[in-house]
């Protein structure tokens, strides 16, 4: 007798356990989504943004339906995984979409100003900074493919809350 | 328009009070199954972005490994080969991984290519005898089928950030399952 009540005292403890887990399982899943496919914070530091963004650090948020739907265009902040580190995301300005003639200066290059035609399926990223920015001047023109979304929207610091500035 | 307002009002707790807490007959079985669809829906689309999924792979350009064009059996049933997600981590990739990226030319197209140099390296190119580095963060891919495959010889090294998953079985059709071999390299490509 007391073998039974024990074993449906167990059924209990283990549906509780199952249903706990089940909840959990699902919030995990539903955080993963929101933050593939919708919206996801990214902590930002470094002086090659200025003015625009922050030298010390700026948490701001990045949507990700843009470049999944192909809407990205000239003129937008975008996070973008390195191309020479695939473990590091920059996040730089769109300069140039595929097939425009970018003209650009790097200033430790000479005074001279350069251009270049951006090819099928890639941009041209420039940072706000062009003193102190390693970005398309450098590497070149990086595909589409490797950006990971639009920043719209700054958190922190809280005196700074807003649209980012053009 | 204010009672007109109160009784849309109370209309709207009536229904709500219903289909929550007081589930009976057809509704409840609708609201049950939508919840079990919607769940697996989440939780097929979580593993399959983390952890692993099943591809269709198209095209011959992989053949003999994928795909294989043989002149007994009709080209009518693709691969599908199972992709782990796992290497997106870390990015440790080693010669001869098949791996699914997207296209440096069309963000939305996936390819599956075999990567033949890691960064780096000095990869000499068979066709026109020269040599070249392939830059930090980027690697290069071929197909096995080196007659009509559309890869690194056409658009040069790709960043390593393309790279979507790894190939690592084959799961259809069934008498082709089993593991992805790295070829044996003849020719000896890096120096």
């Amino acid at each position: 007798m007391k073998v039974v009540s024990y074993i449906a005292q167990w059924r209990g403890i283990v549906k509780e356990a199952m249903n706990r887990t089940a909840i959990a399982v699902k919030f995990l899943c539903c955080l993963h989504i929101t933050d593939n496919y919708f919206c996801s914070p990214v902590h930002i530091y470094g002086p090659s943004m200025l003015p625009t963004l922050n030298m010390v650090g700026d948490i701001v948020l990045a949507e990700h339906l843009s470049q999944r739907l192909g809407k990205v265009r000239h003129g937008d902040l975008v996070v973008v995984r390195s191309p020479s580190d695939p473990k590091k995301s920059i996040t730089k300005r769109i300069m140039g979409m595929e097939g425009d003639t970018v003209t650009y200066f790097d200033p430790m290059l000479g005074d001279a100003t350069r251009v270049a035609v951006v090819p099928k399926g890639h941009v041209w990223i420039q940072g706000d900074n062009i003193f102190a920015s390693l970005d398309s001047r450098h590497f070149g023109p990086v595909p589409y493919g490797l950006i990971q979304g639009k920043v719209f929207f700054r958190v922190w610091p809280l005196d700074c809350i807003g649209v980012p500035g053009q | 328009m204010e009672p007109k307002c109160m009784e849309v009002c109370r209309w709207f707790t009536y229904i709500w009070h219903n289909v929550h807490l007081e589930q009976m007959g057809s509704s409840s079985f609708l609201w049950n199954f939508t919840k079990k669809f919607v769940t697996f829906g989440l939780i097929t689309v979580t593993v399959s972005d983390r952890y692993v999924t099943v591809v269709r792979v198209r095209g011959g350009s992989m053949s003999p490994t994928l795909n294989p064009k043989t002149s007994s059996s009709g080209n009518f049933s693709d691969d599908y080969v199972l992709v782990e997600k796992f290497c997106i981590d870390k990015y440790k990739f080693s010669h001869g991984d098949v791996v699914v990226f997207s296209s440096p030319l069309n963000h939305k197209e996936r390819h599956i290519k075999r990567i033949v140099a890691l960064p780096g390296e000095w990869f000499g190119s068979r066709q026109n005898y020269d040599v070249l580095k392939v830059p930090e963060g980027h690697c290069w891919v071929e197909g096995d089928n080196a007659a009509s495959s559309m890869d690194s010889k056409s658009f040069g090294p790709i960043p390593l950030g393309l790279i979507r998953g790894r190939v690592t079985h084959v799961v259809w059709p069934p008498h082709r399952i089993g593991a992805i071999q790295s070829p044996p390299r003849e020719e000896l490509s890096s120096l």
